[in-house]
Order: structure tokens, then C-alpha cells, then sequence
């Protein structure tokens, strides 16, 4: 009796959350380790729905971008997270949402407390930059930059700042004294 | 000298260094795993080829998508072509770009920048 009352209050908790991913217009959304598998497989899945939808090629290829780097990041970066607490620890949470004018990816996962300065003071001077001021920076961190040791080259939010034309927009939640969770959204405008 | 060839996939792009028949090439897609590892192999080979590289080398990039972190390694691809170049060799960098793709003209645009080699845009249609 109570597992069927259990059962009942689950599957209308997933109609609440299929209203509110509706409402939010979220066409793509995932919990989880992102490995390079996943990477693949949502951006193929995107591309395939952006290009039944006739987006625009120069839509397209922003949105891919996006969700490349937003994805990579995660993947290179969720695992130098290092408290032990399961729910958070080399995962993270990746939504894609598609509204009338823009196309919006989010990005979620927990990172140490004592790197979000860094975070902030990184996207906060990309933010203030002007188009040239970023294609100069890009320029110089890939002459000067290194290749970390997962691979990444500190140009990932450059890069989805120059090819949004839109700021990254970022927030911190704490979820203990150690520990908070970084949001990053990024709009893509479906206007050519 | 070994010829390289490299099937693209769906992440990685395809390759073509051949010396004896003056073809060199990289184009498709690129967001391998590991891009370090991918590349590796590509840039031993310029290495070797620098050492006794052809009386013309021409280059061609025809990419339709690349990561940030495969810019990293397409500039040190252009950077050994660049002292092929500064050693007194003819050398010739082919851009490939989609005619409607403005962010990969412009990609190609900044690499001319930061490279000192005859650097060529050349857009085609889809």
C-alpha cells in the first residue's frame, strides 16, 4: 500500500518535471559523469534537431561551440573537485534550452571554494572585454598558454564569449563550508 | 620517409602527409579526446619532414569545426611550418573555409597573423 502511494507521488513528481522542462523550454538535460561519449552524443543529438528545425548554419555552428567547450570544461575540471561527497564529485549537470530567440546551455558542478576567485576574477575580465581585447587575449594564450595535463588550454571561455557576443553569466551556490556549485549559462541568439 | 594517413571520424579529422607525392592536408572535425595524443604523431612527422622538406610545401587546412584546445596545436602545426619557411624554404599555407563560415575565415585571418608564412584564404562552397 505505502510503496504504491511511493510510486504514485514519483510519477507525478516526473509530470511537475516535465511541466517545469517545458516551461523552461529544456530540450536536452543530463546528470551525470560527462565523458567524451556524452560530448558526442549530445552534440549529435543537437545538431541532428537544430538541423530538422532549419536553423540557420551560423546558429548551428555557435551552438556546437558552445556545447563543446561548456562540456569539455566540465569533463577536464568537475574531478579537481576534491571533497568526497558522492553526490557532487566529478559530476555535474548540463542543460540545453531552446527558446523563440536565443538558445541557452547551462552548465553545473561543485568546485572548491577556494577557486572561485580565480572563476570570478577569470569571467569577470572577459565579461569587461571588447571584441578585440578577446581576440588578442585568445591569440596570446595560444602562443603562450600549455596544454594542461587533461588537455585544456585556459580558452574555453574566451572562446564562447567571442563567438556568443553575449557575457557569461555565472553564479555560485554554497553547498557546504568547503564547497559551492557553479552555474554558467551561455546565450546563443537565433537571429543571424 | 613514412606517409601518414588518418581516417576522420566524427571527432578527429582526417590526415594526409605524403612527401614523395607533395600532399599535406588536415581537414574535417576536431575535438578528439585527447588532443595531445592526436597530434603528437603529426608533429614528430613535420619534424622529421623540416629536416629535409620539399622544394615547395603547400599546406592545406580544409577544417569545418575545432576545439579551442585543437587551435593550441594547429598553431604549432603552423609554427613548424613557419620555420620550415625560416629556413629558407618555399612554403605555402592553404585555409580552406565554408564561404559562409565567418568565424573560420576569421580563425584562419588570425593565424596568418601570428605566423610569418605565405598564407592563403581560400573559401569554397558547401
Amino acid at each position: 500500500m505505502d510503496n504504491k502511494k511511493d510510486v504514485k507521488g514519483f510519477l507525478e513528481f516526473v509530470y511537475e518535471f516535465y511541466k517545469s522542462m517545458k516551461a523552461h523550454e529544456i530540450t536536452l538535460v543530463y546528470e551525470g559523469e560527462i565523458t567524451h561519449q556524452i560530448t558526442k552524443a549530445f552534440t549529435s543529438l543537437t545538431e541532428s534537431n537544430m538541423a530538422k528545425d532549419d536553423e540557420p548554419g551560423t546558429v548551428q555552428r555557435k551552438v556546437f561551440h558552445v556545447m563543446v567547450e561548456c562540456l569539455q570544461n566540465i569533463s577536464k575540471h568537475a574531478d579537481d573537485f576534491t571533497s568526497s561527497d558522492f553526490l557532487f564529485s566529478g559530476r555535474g549537470i548540463f542543460l540545453v534550452s531552446k527558446g523563440e530567440n536565443e538558445y541557452s546551455v547551462t552548465t553545473g558542478n561543485a568546485v572548491d571554494n577556494d577557486r572561485i576567485e580565480e572563476l570570478t576574477k577569470m569571467l569577470e575580465s572577459i565579461n569587461r572585454m571588447d571584441k578585440e581585447e578577446l581576440k588578442d587575449l585568445y591569440k596570446k594564450q595560444m602562443k603562450e598558454g600549455r596544454l594542461s595535463e587533461k588537455g585544456g588550454a585556459g580558452l574555453g571561455f574566451i572562446d564562447i564569449k567571442r563567438k556568443t557576443g553575449r557575457d557569461l553569466e555565472y553564479h555560485f551556490l554554497p553547498i557546504s563550508d568547503d564547497t559551492s556549485f557553479f552555474l554558467l549559462t551561455s546565450t546563443i541568439g537565433r537571429e543571424e | 620517409m613514412e606517409t601518414i594517413k588518418i581516417q576522420g571520424t566524427e571527432d578527429t579529422p582526417k590526415v594526409i602527409l605524403d612527401k614523395e607525392k607533395e600532399v599535406m592536408e588536415i581537414s574535417g572535425r576536431s575535438l578528439p579526446e585527447d588532443v595531445a595524443s592526436f597530434y603528437d604523431p603529426i608533429l614528430t612527422w613535420l619534424d622529421e619532414y623540416a629536416s629535409a622538406p620539399n622544394k615547395k610545401t603547400v599546406f592545406n587546412f580544409k577544417l569545418v569545426y575545432f576545439n579551442t584546445a585543437s587551435s593550441k596545436l594547429l598553431l604549432d602545426i603552423l609554427m613548424k611550418l613557419e620555420e620550415i619557411h625560416e629556413a629558407g624554404n618555399d612554403v605555402l599555407i592553404r585555409w580552406h573555409y565554408p564561404e559562409d563560415d565567418e568565424d573560420m575565415e576569421e580563425a584562419g585571418e588570425e593565424y596568418a597573423d601570428i605566423v610569418d608564412v605565405p598564407f592563403e584564404q581560400v573559401p569554397y562552397s558547401n
